[in-house]
């Protein structure tokens, strides 16, 4: 099968900014390469700083790679133009961590969600607000929210306007940075199951960014294990979680076995 | 509810007694965010509080200094710090305790720190404010302090501003600067939710060690119960402002007889996948969501999410009942 | 930082240029010039009058005489006044010298006043002392400066308790210093307050919105609850982080000290920079216009400088080129 999305030899460099010491570019991410296959999940799981984040941005388009290619629908979006990217970016969609941040406070749910079909242009303004409907209802809110602010919402419920807004212009690839991590253990849970009964009923594709292995587990079909702008380990998440031998990933595994193994300790008490 | 406590125990450090706290709404009348919530804190002990947004968590820990926002106030109840109230503490003896008697370390430590001044100062400050007025005595002090957190790199960390260090050091700061008086408890508001899972193991290692080190008491408040196993040593679990089990780790995430802890606990993936056909078959959640604060309801406030409610739910609010030693549960199916 | 001292002052010197030009284009291409008046003068006789133009090469085109203006103005040289047939720097100088000391104290008493009262203020929000406060700074800040001025002088008129105008009295020569200083000081009086009456309201509600936006931050809290006192919360946690408006807001004040008060020195005779510079203007006085107006903008460049200065060094995430929160 074509993958989605194919991702060759990707390389981010931050300039250096500002007068003192600490004013030398860095390379968030080295030199990495992957694919994704229509419908399936790959994990990127590694730390803070690791260049996870940095991939999310470059393959939505939100920031500009330093080298490498970006191949989507045959073409290296990564080469693109401003004007003809617009037509691409529908296709890309990108969630953020912090609902709070991502929706406008003064905006309704309604306008949120909508707010892409008006920057495409050419939908009018009651099928947009139709959409709108259509698509919070998909991600399991009633009609009652879609004049509702974000302040009135929970965090659950903003990451699913956030969702139902990146689903509006039918993605093909959804690129989900940290999107769990601010919310409940069992908001997570929701918001998880969620994201798999979309995948299976519109046949997205996931990169799913994350430093909590846990959730990486549960969700992905792939894994890539990521140490300071490196690919440390790829392959099929199970065999990564059962049988890895890179120490990047023990590491990570090793932080939630803790856990593990001092609950059955308690147990045995 | 009765918390847990048989007799009065002299070495306990803390002892809260029907604490109910509530923020005044614009149209007059009054939010409730905890009502009747009872427990205490033994010396050198670390207690978990465990609930979700919503659950009023926040409030407990902003209460017990009486750290409110404008507009919250305690309405009932006693918070005994090493027999004092702190309730009704006037506002020049709170605030000698503030600090010295006990600490409280905020969430999110990029934001809890005074972005233009440098950290070896911040924490100075602290001791300024309980009686090291010598500076070269508090610079000594403060460099002591940042040995007992951090590994190495004192130096440059005492000289550093907070944006130039990361979030686990960030944190770490803020411990220090908790434990810089070496008070008898420390309240601790998801120290580790921002961070990376090795900084989560690394933070936690660090507070069982100052326990053990310096004898002072943790509450810890969070709204992920992986954390807990192996760290803390009793958990209270709270859901809409009131306590709803308590006792020690073991019996609360290994036995729980609360329907809504039982729920929380399953919501937790576990590392190894159940195989292929166990991945992405859903999660178990809870249903529902966590009610508004404050809306004032009669029977169990559970009700309406739990899957063993029984008739008497809906009409009868819960009294705590003691099903095992030093654990209590606030559910119906154990007080009818 | 040495790159980013050079290149404000980079800025400056090119904001200076075009100053300089604009100026100059403008006051040269204005219909009439001060040889023009003088035609009107019967006294003056014709070839008196092209002597003097031809000495002031006033029918030189325009490029030329800009050209020649600025290599003087290298040496220190700032042109002629033909009004007073001396040059213009030492006039200039004086001038300058009467109005800063005027918007030098109102501008230290300023901000003497509004940081505490702001800080007050703030810590109070919403409360019957705040919202006195604000109503009076509201009227304050409705009232025109002028009506101000003029209220007071009247005052200064019937009570007789001040002097109404100009800054020393007959006789000041032969004063004691002792003398002086009382007299100097018992002028200044109005204008002063004129001027801190004006200046107040506006800087005072800076304060108290930045200070109180402050008081709201988690660190302040943080700080709270660690039981440091009350006032050093306030001045030494709030204030600070208070700073990035207050410091442009000062930049600001110190760019206008020699142009924020013409008014006050029209009305109340106060021989400064600004009625000095209006009477050049209108009698085509081309030289100290120009040189007024290049002083003028130098304050205001150095104000803003210093602020940039002031701003780098107070934040230490500007000089390590952070993103700010």
């Amino acid at each position: 099968m074509e993958p989605v999305i194919r991702v060759e030899k990707l390389v981010k460099r931050y300039a250096g900014r500002g007068l003192g010491r600490r004013s030398a570019g860095f390379t968030a991410v080295d030199s990495v390469s992957f694919s994704i296959l229509p419908g399936s999940t790959l994990a990127l799981v590694g730390e803070s700083g690791s260049g996870k984040s940095s991939i999310g941005l470059c393959l939505s388009c939100l920031e500009q790679v330093t080298s490498g290619q970006i191949w989507f629908e045959g073409r290296d979006v990564a080469a693109l133009a401003d004007k003809e990217l617009r037509a691409v970016r529908p296709k890309l969609q990108m969630v953020f961590q912090d609902p709070a941040a991502s929706l406008n406070p003064r905006w309704a749910v309604r306008e949120i969600v909508a707010e892409p079909l008006l920057v495409q242009g050419r939908v009018a303004r009651d099928d947009r607000a139709e959409r709108a409907a259509q698509g919070l209802e998909r991600v399991g809110l009633g009609a009652e929210y879609l004049e509702r602010r974000p302040a009135e919402l929970s965090g659950g419920q903003r990451q699913r306007v956030a969702i139902a807004r990146a689903l509006i212009l039918e993605p093909k690839l959804l690129i989900l940075d940290e999107v769990l991590s601010a919310l409940d253990v069992s908001i997570q849970a929701q918001i998880a199951n969620l994201l798999v009964e979309l995948q299976r009923a519109l046949g997205l594709a996931y990169l799913f960014i994350t430093h909590d292995l846990r959730i990486a587990a549960y969700l992905a079909d792939e894994v890539a294990v990521m140490d300071r702008g490196k690919i440390v380990e790829q392959g099929e998440a199970e065999k990564i979680l059962r049988s890895s031998e890179c120490a990047e990933t023990q590491r990570l595994l090793g932080a939630a076995r803790v856990e593990r193994e001092s609950v059955d300790a308690v147990r045995q008490r | 509810m009765n918390g847990t406590r048989g007799k009065t125990d002299l070495r306990r450090v803390l002892e809260v007694r029907d604490l109910c706290v509530g923020y005044g709404r614009r149209g007059g009348g009054v939010w409730r965010a905890l009502s009747g919530v009872s427990f205490g804190v033994g010396a050198g002990e670390i207690l978990a509080v465990l609930g979700e947004s919503g659950s009023g968590k926040t409030t407990l820990a902003t209460a017990m200094l009486r750290l409110l926002p404008g507009n919250g106030r305690i309405t009932g109840g006693e918070i005994l710090l090493e027999g004092r109230d702190l309730a009704r503490m006037d506002a020049v003896e709170l605030r000698r305790v503030r600090g010295s008697a006990v600490s409280i370390i905020f969430q999110e430590p990029s934001l809890a720190l005074h972005p233009t001044i440098k950290v070896g100062e911040q924490i100075g400050e602290v001791l300024r404010a309980h009686a090291t007025r010598n500076k070269r005595e508090r610079s000594e002090r403060v460099r002591e302090i940042l040995a007992k957190v951090f590994s190495g790199d004192i130096e440059r960390i005492f000289s550093s501003y907070p944006h130039e260090l990361s979030g686990g050091q960030q944190q770490r700061v803020l411990i220090a600067q908790a434990i810089a008086c070496e008070p008898a408890l420390v309240i601790a508001d998801e120290p580790t939710a921002s961070l990376d899972p090795t900084t989560q193991s690394e933070i936690l290692v660090l507070f069982r060690s100052l326990r053990d080190a310096l004898g002072i008491a943790f509450i810890f408040i969070t709204h992920n119960p992986a954390l807990l196993a192996g760290f803390a040593d009793r958990v209270l679990v709270l859901y809409a402002g009131k306590v709803a089990e308590a006792g020690a780790t073991r019996d609360v995430l290994f036995a729980p007889r609360h329907p809504y802890t039982q729920a929380l606990l399953k919501c937790v993936p576990q590392v190894e996948p159940a195989g292929a056909v166990g991945r992405k078959s859903p999660l178990p959640v809870i249903a529902g969501a966590p009610p508004s604060l404050g809306v004032l309801s009669q029977g169990c406030v559970f009700e309406p999410r739990c899957e063993e409610r029984m008739e008497i739910c809906p009409v009868r609010e819960p009294m705590s009942a003691v099903v095992g030693e030093g654990h209590e549960v606030a559910c119906l199916k154990f007080s009818a | 930082m040495m790159r980013f001292l050079l290149r404000r002052l980079g800025h400056a010197a090119f904001l200076l240029l075009g100053v300089s030009v604009l100026a100059f284009a403008f006051s040269t291409l204005a219909p009439g010039n001060y040889f023009d008046e003088m035609r009107l003068n019967p006294q003056i006789s014709a070839e008196r009058l092209s002597a003097l133009r031809a000495k002031y090469q006033v029918d030189r085109p325009v490029a030329v005489r800009y050209e020649r203006w600025a290599v003087a103005l290298l040496h220190g040289d700032l042109g002629f006044s033909f009004a007073y047939n001396t040059p213009v720097a030492p006039l200039l100088w004086t001038r300058a010298r009467n109005t800063l000391l005027l918007t030098g104290t109102a501008t230290l008493l300023v901000w003497m006043l509004a940081l505490p009262l702001g800080v007050w203020s703030a810590e109070r929000l919403g409360r019957p002392v705040d919202v006195a406060l604000s109503w009076a700074t509201a009227v304050l800040l409705i009232v025109p400066d002028l009506a101000l001025a003029l209220g007071l002088l009247v005052l200064a008129v019937r009570s007789g308790w001040l002097p109404t105008g100009g800054m020393v009295s007959v006789g000041f020569e032969g004063f004691s210093l002792g003398q002086k200083i009382r007299d100097l000081a018992l002028h200044m009086v109005l204008p002063v307050t004129v001027l801190v009456a004006s200046a107040l309201p506006v800087l005072l509600r800076h304060v108290r919105a930045a200070v109180a936006e402050a008081l709201e931050a988690s660190f302040l809290r943080a700080a709270e609850g660690h039981g440091i006192p009350r006032w050093r919360l306030l001045y030494r946690y709030a204030l600070p982080a208070a700073a990035h408006p207050l410091i442009a807001l000062f930049g600001f004040s110190l760019g206008a000290l020699l142009s924020g008060s013409l008014l006050v020195e029209v009305v109340m005779s106060w021989p400064g920079l600004g009625p000095f510079l209006l009477e050049a203007i209108l009698a085509r006085d081309l030289y100290v216009v120009i040189g007024g107006v290049l002083l003028s903008t130098l304050f205001l460049v150095a104000g803003n400088f210093a602020a940039d200065l002031l701003l780098y060094w107070a934040d230490p995430r500007i000089r390590a080129g952070a993103p700010e929160r």
